[in-house]
């Protein structure tokens, strides 16, 4: 258990040793140890981004869906009212023709009764004066009478 | 017969203890020592080679392991041995972050040196007391100490390096000028009292790298001690005792060089303060 040169030596070793180490054998580890942390560091960071960015797609495409069934929906909507609508308008149309035809047969049954009226009216005369001769088997002034019966007719 | 014995185990403490010495012999000149009077009678001007090849191997594994891991380091799936290295990187970086605040990023590599090399020093005990004695003695070489920490010389000589840095760094930062006031002024301001402060920092100062010395010395020699008297016991009873005792010195083992590193850290950080 001496105190000798042993002591120096071994200074010089230390030395020698922590100059080798800050100089070659730190740096490198350290380096790639920092590297690698900030590596994992960012691929956590990515990792988080992208699960946030996911999650915003998943709620765009929901708003999406939420919208386009709403529009379909709307679409829907118009058309069956579109449809009711035109029915209506069918539907009016056929009355509104039912109810030109009816108007114009009617019209024309009216101008029948007259012309038939008319007919009988210009019969009428000639029957009454034909019954009125076989009646009075008389020879009549047919002028006058005619006349007079023509009023009557035209009364008629 | 008794009396045998005790003289055999006495001298074969003693085989254990002794380092392998070379050095200036006032009588032989310069030559290995063969005994430990003569170890004791070259003075200063003697190495131990056991602990400085052991030690420096160790160093060298060291520097070596983590110099492969530092060449191959990838930031991307580091294979086992830099995993390895790593978390020891890791771990001492943390220590240096909870313990040193100052920025100087020649702290962290000065600990891991000091750590790793200290720790695989103190393993070496781990391995049986008997093996490289034997062994280097069958190669023709009397002593064979092969834990470097349990040779005082080798903790004094790393606390040695430590207090320089220390110096250093006191230097460094505060100016010679604000470490020579640091020295004189704290803990009394007042130029009376001058004196009395420079004996009570000086003796602080000076105490750091010895209590570092020494602490790690006596606990790693004690170790040691205590493993050489497990030897000297009956073959069937040494390992009853031995691998308890082997078991328990992993943590004394690690614990050493944490504590050492730890307190070196703590020296360097006083050292970057001001006050």
């Amino acid at each position: 258990m001496n105190i000798n040169m042993t002591l120096i030596g071994q200074t010089i070793a230390f030395a020698i040793f922590v100059w080798f180490c800050i100089k070659y054998v730190w740096p490198p580890i350290s380096t790639a140890l920092h590297e690698r942390q900030k590596k994992i560091a960012d691929g956590l960071d990515a990792a988080s981004r992208a699960s946030r960015d996911l999650e915003l797609a998943q709620e765009q495409a929901a708003q999406t869906l939420r919208e386009s069934k709403e529009q379909a929906s709307q679409i829907l909507d118009q058309a069956n009212k579109r449809s009711s609508q035109m029915i209506e308008e069918a539907r009016e149309q056929a009355r509104a023709e039912g109810e030109r035809l009816v108007a114009g047969a009617r019209a024309e049954i009216n101008q029948e009764i007259n012309r038939a009226k008319e007919e009988l009216r210009a019969q009428v005369a000639s029957l009454a004066i034909v019954g009125a001769e076989r009646v009075l088997e008389a020879s009549i002034d047919e002028k006058a009478h005619r006349k007079l019966l023509d009023k009557l007719a035209a009364e008629l | 017969m008794a009396a045998d014995n005790e003289i055999s185990a006495i001298y074969y403490i003693q085989h254990h203890l002794q380092n392998l010495t070379f050095g200036r012999h006032p009588e032989n000149g310069w030559s290995l020592a063969s005994t430990s009077a003569e170890a004791t009678e070259m003075g200063f001007w003697a190495i131990h080679l056991d602990t400085m090849g052991w030690s420096i191997a160790m160093g060298v594994l060291f520097l070596g392991l983590f110099h492969k891991a530092g060449r191959m380091a990838t930031t991307g799936v580091p294979g086992g041995l830099q995993n390895a290295v790593e978390m020891v990187i890791e771990f001492i970086e943390n220590l240096t972050r909870s313990t040193f605040h100052g920025k100087n990023p020649h702290i962290a590599p000065i600990a891991l040196t000091l750590f790793v090399w200290i720790l695989l020093m103190n393993t070496l005990k781990i391995l049986p007391v008997d093996y490289f004695p034997e062994l280097f003695g069958r190669l023709g070489l009397e002593y064979m100490k092969i834990v470097p920490t349990t040779d005082v010389n080798a903790t004094l000589g790393m606390a040695l390096g430590v207090f320089f840095l220390i110096v250093f760094y006191s230097i460094k930062v505060k100016g010679a000028g604000g470490f020579a006031k640091e020295l004189s002024l704290t803990p009394f301001n007042h130029w009376l009292l001058i004196p009395f402060n420079l004996i009570l920092e000086i003796v602080g100062l000076i105490v750091k790298p010895i209590s570092l010395a020494l602490r790690l010395f006596g606990n790693m020699f004690a170790g040691e001690v205590i493993f050489i008297l497990i030897a000297l016991l009956p073959f069937w009873a040494i390992w009853v005792l031995d691998v308890p005792w082997a078991i328990f010195h992993i943590l004394v083992v690690s614990l050493q060089a944490f504590i050492f590193t730890t307190l070196s850290i703590v020296y360097l950080s006083a050292a970057h303060e001001h006050h």
